[in-house]
């Protein structure tokens, strides 16, 4: 492939949009009121359609007999570079909001940059999602000031939730050779750039909400590398199963 | 108010809706007519809400991104239906959370055809096309009905729903024409939904309950028997259409009535999962009920804090 | 606790030149849920460019029992509509 470093630096961003749809997708259905169910499939929605935009690019630079789909259902799981952040389980609607609203604020902050990509493509792509991230940032973040200055209760699982899930903010602004050779030639977002506006506005929520900002310095990584939670592979049975079951056709 | 009033009151009640007039909340409305209304939106609001359930079943298996989004956004149709014919009940004077108790109590019922497990991808197929293709048979005509707000629901929900059914009948189409394994995946399914989505349309006349009164209130403006024979009329070429064969041996196209004949329903199994017993009225229920009360906290914690927002402006007003 | 989110009327405008309308109602804790929600429940197939969102017991309406004293008495006033004045047939446009 003669662009491999972009198609290795679209993986990086699609990769995380499709694992947080298909996560977001597992709950419609079980939302916490009929609203906030409709909401959240919206947003699964948006992240599943950028996703399809970003590797329909990636199949075309891929060509053979590459699509979409294949991207999306035909690799192990050590070739999936999502961050870890974005396979961890909902195990509660605190969780989802925590995990969403971590992402979210990172993803608008990227997006605002991937605008000036000097990629034609990237850049439409980016200039279409930042609509909808900007309200994705915007939902999240007033879940989780109701949540976190709402009753004890929300307010004990809002924190829990923000402290489980800390560790897993750092790995956002890790770059991979492929992201830094596509920073080099102006097409790519140097997110290492990002890390403290990223932080700042996460802790202005969080103070807000009424919550403490995790001090832990310990994070994890591994996701961008391929290494991933133990979460992942039971993601990619359920989402792999009809291709992995019956290959080679069409549905 | 006299009985004589009463009467008075329920002939001009009866002479508006013959006259085609709406119904609007605040209209004195017979007794009876407010209750068989509660009961049969909330019926309706439940079946679409529990329905989200076998279809939710396969989001995160289904097999392309295109399929995944377009059975996310059917699913979430379905929740906003729930949502608009909530609504509409509401406004005869009940809540929302009245009528979740009435559901998650078994008080109140809902479509039984989502108690049938969906255990293949097909079935996503087949609820598209023919649990779908029933319910807009059964739903067209109440665009129409006497009660405004459960028109105007339904006018809404009729123009959204127009995607599901080809959304499913496409899925069919494709598994058809594909390999023998697919076409397969999808006779079976077809073998399995076929006489469920047949009892959609409920007891046959002769033991329908219901009927003349929902005719007269325009909750109904065909029976049971007419709209199911209708629903048979338009499937059998569909399905052939595609290579698919009907599950039914006796079916048969009838040149005299311009109609097909078709075979008996078990009707025993149609009374054993509108009675609870069917394969998964069990585990919808628990759903349902599960999401609900893990829910609480969550709508507890935004009560809350819309409170605590209020008393905070308040007090920087002053 | 066991306080429910209140019911909101929801107001849509189409596109810009005409009118809010109302589409519906739904549940909210508060008027910023609302929004969204509405804007998520109402407006997914592009509806609309504009919400309002009000909560339902803030709304006022009229008794249909008054009706006839309200509504009626407009009906005998013709002079208010064009068709009620005579003017000769070559004037084609007034």
């Amino acid at each position: 492939m003669k662009n491999k470093d972009l198609y290795n630096y679209i993986l990086g961003i699609a990769d995380n949009t499709l694992i947080l749809g298909q996560r977001l997708g597992e709950l419609c259905g079980h939302g916490p009121s009929l609203e906030t169910d409709i909401a959240c499939t919206n947003i699964s929605l948006d992240l599943l359609g950028q996703t399809r935009s970003y590797f329909q690019y990636a199949a075309k630079l891929k060509g053979e007999d590459a699509t979409e789909d294949t991207i999306a259902f035909l690799r192990t799981e050590r070739q999936y570079v999502n961050v870890l952040l974005v396979e961890q389980p909902n195990i509660d609607f605190a969780h989802t909001i925590g995990k969403q609203f971590l992402f979210d604020v990172y993803h608008y902050l990227l997006l605002e940059k991937l605008q000036h990509s000097k990629d034609v493509n990237l850049s439409a792509i980016a200039h279409k999602s930042i609509k909808e991230v900007s309200y994705h940032q915007r939902f999240s973040s007033d879940w989780v000031k109701r949540l976190g200055d709402g009753t004890d209760e929300s307010k004990t699982r809002m924190q829990d939730a923000i402290n489980d899930l800390w560790r897993y903010t750092d790995e956002l602004f890790h770059t991979t050779a492929s992201d830094e050779a596509m920073i080099a030639q102006g097409i790519g977002v140097d997110v290492k750039e990002l890390k403290t506006s990223y932080y700042e506005r996460v802790s202005a929520i969080l103070d807000l909400a009424k919550l403490d900002i995790p001090e832990s310095k310990w994070f994890q990584e591994g996701g961008k590398k391929g290494i991933h939670t133990e979460h992942m592979g039971y993601i990619l049975s359920d989402m792999q199963y009809m291709q992995r079951t019956y290959p080679n056709m069409t549905w | 108010m006299s009985e004589e009033k009463i009467k008075s009151l329920e002939k001009q009640f009866e002479d508006r809706i013959l006259r085609d007039e709406k119904i609007e909340p605040k209209d004195w409305m017979p007794e009876k007519y407010r209750q068989t209304h509660i009961r049969q939106i909330s019926q309706h609001a439940h079946s679409e809400i529990v329905g989200m359930l076998p279809e939710g079943n396969w989001i995160t298996r289904a097999p392309s991104l295109r399929r995944k989004v377009a059975l996310l956004a059917k699913v979430q149709d379905e929740a906003g239906h729930g949502l608009y014919l909530y609504s509409a009940c509401e406004t005869l004077g009940i809540s929302r959370e009245e009528l979740y108790e009435q559901l998650h109590t078994g008080k109140a019922k809902y479509s039984s055809i989502f108690n049938y497990p969906t255990i293949t991808w097909a079935d996503m197929g087949a609820i598209g096309w023919l649990v779908d293709g029933a319910a807009i048979i059964n739903q067209v005509p109440l665009c129409n009905t006497s009660y405004g707000p459960y028109a105007r629901a339904m006018v809404r929900v009729c123009k959204e729903e127009s995607f599901h059914q080809r959304q499913g009948y496409e899925i069919m189409m494709t598994l058809a024409k594909g390999t023998p394994e697919q076409k397969d995946m999808a006779q079976d399914a077809l073998n399995r939904w076929w006489w469920p989505s047949l009892m959609m349309f409920g007891p046959t006349d002769a033991e329908s309950v219901h009927t003349a009164q929902s005719m007269k209130w325009k909750l109904k403006r065909k029976t049971n028997d007419e709209l199911r024979q209708q629903f048979i009329d338009q499937t059998v070429p569909q399905a052939e259409l595609i290579g698919l064969t009907i599950p039914d041996p006796d079916l048969k196209w009838n040149e005299e009535r311009q109609s097909y004949d078709f075979g008996e329903i078990d009707w025993d199994e149609f009374w054993q999962v509108v009675k609870g017993h069917g394969p998964m009225n069990k585990e919808r229920m628990n759903a349902r009920v599960s999401a609900w009360e893990n829910g609480a906290w969550v709508r507890d914690a935004a009560i809350a804090y819309a409170e605590k927002q209020k008393e905070y402006k308040s007090k920087q007003a002053i | 606790m066991s306080k429910n989110w209140p019911l909101w009327e929801i107001f849509v405008r189409s596109k810009n030149g005409l009118e809010h309308r109302h589409f519906g109602s739904l549940h909210a804790a508060d008027a910023e849920m609302a929004l969204e929600n509405a804007r998520d429940v109402y407006t997914r197939r592009n509806e609309g460019v504009s919400i309002w969102v009000v909560e339902s017991k803030y709304i006022t309406a009229s008794n249909p029992e008054h009706n006839g004293e309200l509504f009626e008495p407009a009906q005998d006033k013709v002079y208010r509509h064009p068709t009620f004045y005579d003017i000769p047939d070559e004037i084609k446009h007034m």
